[in-house]
């Protein structure tokens, strides 16, 4: 599977030949857990498996969920609420669920943000990144989803917003607006469609996940130095990996655990703690809550949708030009889309020829404003739109598209990059003196 | 490294807080009260839901429904902890319900929900207000107070109760009550609770303040009825999940410290 060099199984006994002969899953199954892995991965390569392990318990929990759910407009709480009261262990369940929206989105951001830092997004990488920017999408859609689920007045309300942007779609908008919703307002018929694709959208997810492995199994994993595994012979490729199993999957499941101890701390002790308290009063149509906010792992996104307003010159200009085609809303509607989509064209936006950010020293602090950037995005995009919040998201948001349009492209030709070491053997040694010693099995 | 998961941690729940804390905040006063409940390892006071639940029965439940609150509850573990044949006569003596097999009202069952309660000028259902509204939202709207402090929606409701300035205005022919909680400091509900206007069955001290602080841990409870057997399966999860973590830390370091160190063996 991978093009490292590496042992490949073979059938011992002869039911694994006969096996082998009609179906090499146990090669595949092999293949994959036995992959060469570069041997200095570091603490930031660990979210991969807290997001698969995720995956799987939302789906679980999800699963169970549904056995008690009922979806429809003047059922859905009350239903919820039998969750929480009547059903064995239901409290729990949905707490992990609803929280487990939380640690799944949490994870994935450092995980991008771990990629974009080490230049995993570049060549021969590019599928992998971008397929795991489609998971990403396919989240925040399943996200979405699921919180008007419960029918409260966040899901309700949050729900009308959300659609509210396709209908700021010139022309088209407000007919798809009506397609989505399944009528003129949200109802039931959304609330039955929201269910279905609800359950549908994360075995999409994990058909994704499955692609998003076969892709960087055939690279091969980035790793810190952003230098490749020496590919020249099996002797060569050893001394820079070590198989997955047992090195990665020990190493993985111990952050796993740490990891899931504070995701259980905070399900046990404070499990509303990420939700919102509108979301305790039933959809109601004719009462609208009086801030209207997504969940928390929305929000830099939409702090973006926000800060373009008809006061700023590009959102005139661009209305100008389009002869007042391209109002605010859906100038705000497109820079949302937009702050994703630069995302996915990141491995041709960065134009060094170093991968990994530990070898640029320019870039590395242009990353981390990106970091304060996303955070201070987060944390506005919750506030209100008077002045300085405005002012914050505008900032923001402009920063976000310069660092990948403008700083991105420019840094590769400004920036002098350091000299990463010369094989990931070496990076290695560096840090573990000792390792040199004699060859590590 | 792990000292910085444990950061990166820590700061993203405090980030992450920021969407659930937006709404509210304003002018509105919130008492912070020392309820027995609060914290991982705090427990409803089982003679603080029963009076509280008195005080919803003899003032709240004129206005008020727990439409989603099963009367047999009370003699749940974790809650007000009635036996079972106190739930029933309890439920005969204090609720009628409409039986649509009977076609007739009927003494209510254990099996029934506490009535809901709607119509002209009656007031919000009440089994979850306690979740429904947050106490607490700073500092800067970040809502990282609420690790200290819980959500607040206990204190929300006794703040409310107690919040009432005596000012009244006629606004289109209603009556509205000025309240340092409510957002907007006006709300239709006039003051309920008196000094001593109950006399609690334990002989308890009933000023106002105890009668607020009662029926809001009362109604913590209705709203959240299994927190007690969730913070015990959080205190399960989190120690197996320490055990977990430190035997896997052990085995981790055994297999590799030969990678590290040359070949060599730990000696563990």
């Amino acid at each position: 599977m991978s093009g490292i060099p590496h042992d490949h199984y073979e059938p011992g006994t002869r039911f694994e030949k006969w096996l082998h002969a009609r179906l090499p899953i146990v090669a595949l199954a092999y293949d994959t857990i036995m992959i060469p892995t570069p041997k200095n991965l570091n603490w930031w390569w660990i979210w991969g498996i807290v997001l698969a392990f995720t995956l799987v318990l939302q789906i679980v929990t999800g699963i169970v969920l549904v056995m008690h759910y009922t979806p429809h407009v003047d059922l859905a709480f009350a239903s919820i609420e039998h969750i929480m009261r009547n059903v064995n262990g239901g409290h729990m369940l949905r707490y992990v669920h609803a929280n487990g929206a939380s640690l799944f989105f949490l994870a994935v951001y450092i995980h991008m943000f771990r990629g974009l830092f080490y230049g995993s997004y570049k060549a021969p990488r590019e599928v992998t990144w971008i397929i795991g920017m489609l998971i990403y999408l396919a989240m925040m859609a399943t996200g979405f989803l699921g919180y008007v689920l419960p029918w409260g007045q966040m899901s309700f309300w949050g729900a009308t917003v959300i659609t509210g942007l396709f209908g700021a779609i010139p022309f088209i908008g407000d007919a798809i607006q009506t397609w989505l919703l399944g009528g003129p307002a949200v109802d039931n018929a959304t609330l039955n469609r929201f269910f279905s694709l609800h359950y549908l959208l994360p075995f999409v997810i994990a058909a994704l996940v499955a692609v998003h492995i076969w892709a960087f199994h055939t690279t091969g994993n980035s790793n810190p130095t952003g230098v490749e595994v020496r590919r020249g012979s099996k002797e060569e490729a050893k001394k820079d990996t070590l198989p997955f199993w047992p090195y990665f999957v020990i190493k993985d499941l111990f952050a796993l655990a740490v990891v899931l101890l504070v995701f259980f701390a905070v399900v046990g002790f404070m499990p509303n703690y990420l939700g919102h308290p509108d979301n305790y009063i039933e959809a109601n149509p004719l009462v609208t809550p009086a801030h209207i906010v997504p969940e928390w792992y929305y929000l830099p996104f939409y702090a973006i949708l926000r800060a373009f307003t008809s006061d700023v010159w590009a959102v005139q200009l661009a209305s100008f030009i389009t002869g007042g085609i391209v109002d605010a809303k859906f100038f705000g509607v497109l820079a949302m889309f937009g702050a994703i989509l630069v995302m996915v064209f990141t491995p041709w936006l960065d134009t060094s020829k170093v991968r990994s950010g530990q070898n640029r020293p320019m870039f590395k602090w242009w990353f981390r404003l990106l970091v304060i950037d996303f955070i201070v995005l987060t944390w506005v995009g919750a506030r209100d739109t008077n002045f300085p919040h405005d002012w914050i998201s505008l900032i923001g948001a402009t920063y976000w598209f310069a660092y990948f349009l403008i700083i991105l492209p420019l840094l590769g030709i400004m920036e002098k990059p350091k000299t990463p070491p010369k094989t990931i053997e070496d990076d290695f040694n560096a840090h573990y003196p000792e390792a040199s010693g004699s060859a590590a099995e | 490294m792990i000292r910085k998961l444990t950061l990166t941690a820590i700061a993203a729940m405090a980030l992450m807080a920021g969407g659930a804390n937006a709404a509210g905040g304003g002018d509105t006063h919130i008492e912070d009260i020392a309820f027995s409940f609060e914290g991982p390892f705090g427990k409803y006071d089982q003679a603080q839901l029963q009076r509280g639940l008195k005080v919803f029965v003899e003032v709240c439940q004129s206005c008020h429904g727990l439409k989603y609150v099963p009367l047999r509850t009370l003699a749940d573990p974790g809650g007000p902890g009635y036996t079972e044949d106190e739930v029933r006569a309890f439920a005969a003596e204090n609720f009628e319900i409409y039986d649509p097999e009977l076609d007739d009202w009927r003494e209510a069952k254990p099996s029934d929900h506490f009535p809901a309660v709607t119509g002209e000028g009656m007031g919000p259902d009440l089994s979850l207000m306690a979740k429904a509204r947050a106490g607490f939202h700073g500092p800067y709207g970040t809502g990282i107070n609420q690790l200290f402090r819980g959500i607040g929606g206990a204190e929300y409701i006794a703040s409310f109760l107690m919040g009432f300035t005596g000012e009244e205005d006629e606004v289109a022919g209603q009556y509205l009550y000025e309240n340092t909680a409510f957002d907007g400091g006006w709300v239709s509900m006039a003051p309920q609770l008196d000094d001593g206007l109950i006399d609690y069955d334990d002989g308890h001290p009933n000023d106002a303040q105890n009668l607020a602080e009662d029926v809001a841990a009362f109604l913590m409870w209705t709203a959240e009825p299994k927190m007690m057997a969730r913070k015990q399966a959080g205190f399960v999860a989190v120690t197996l999940l320490v055990l977990l973590s430190a035997l896997l830390y052990l085995t981790n370091k055994k297999l590799w410290y030969p990678v590290k160190h040359g070949g060599k063996q730990a000696k563990l």
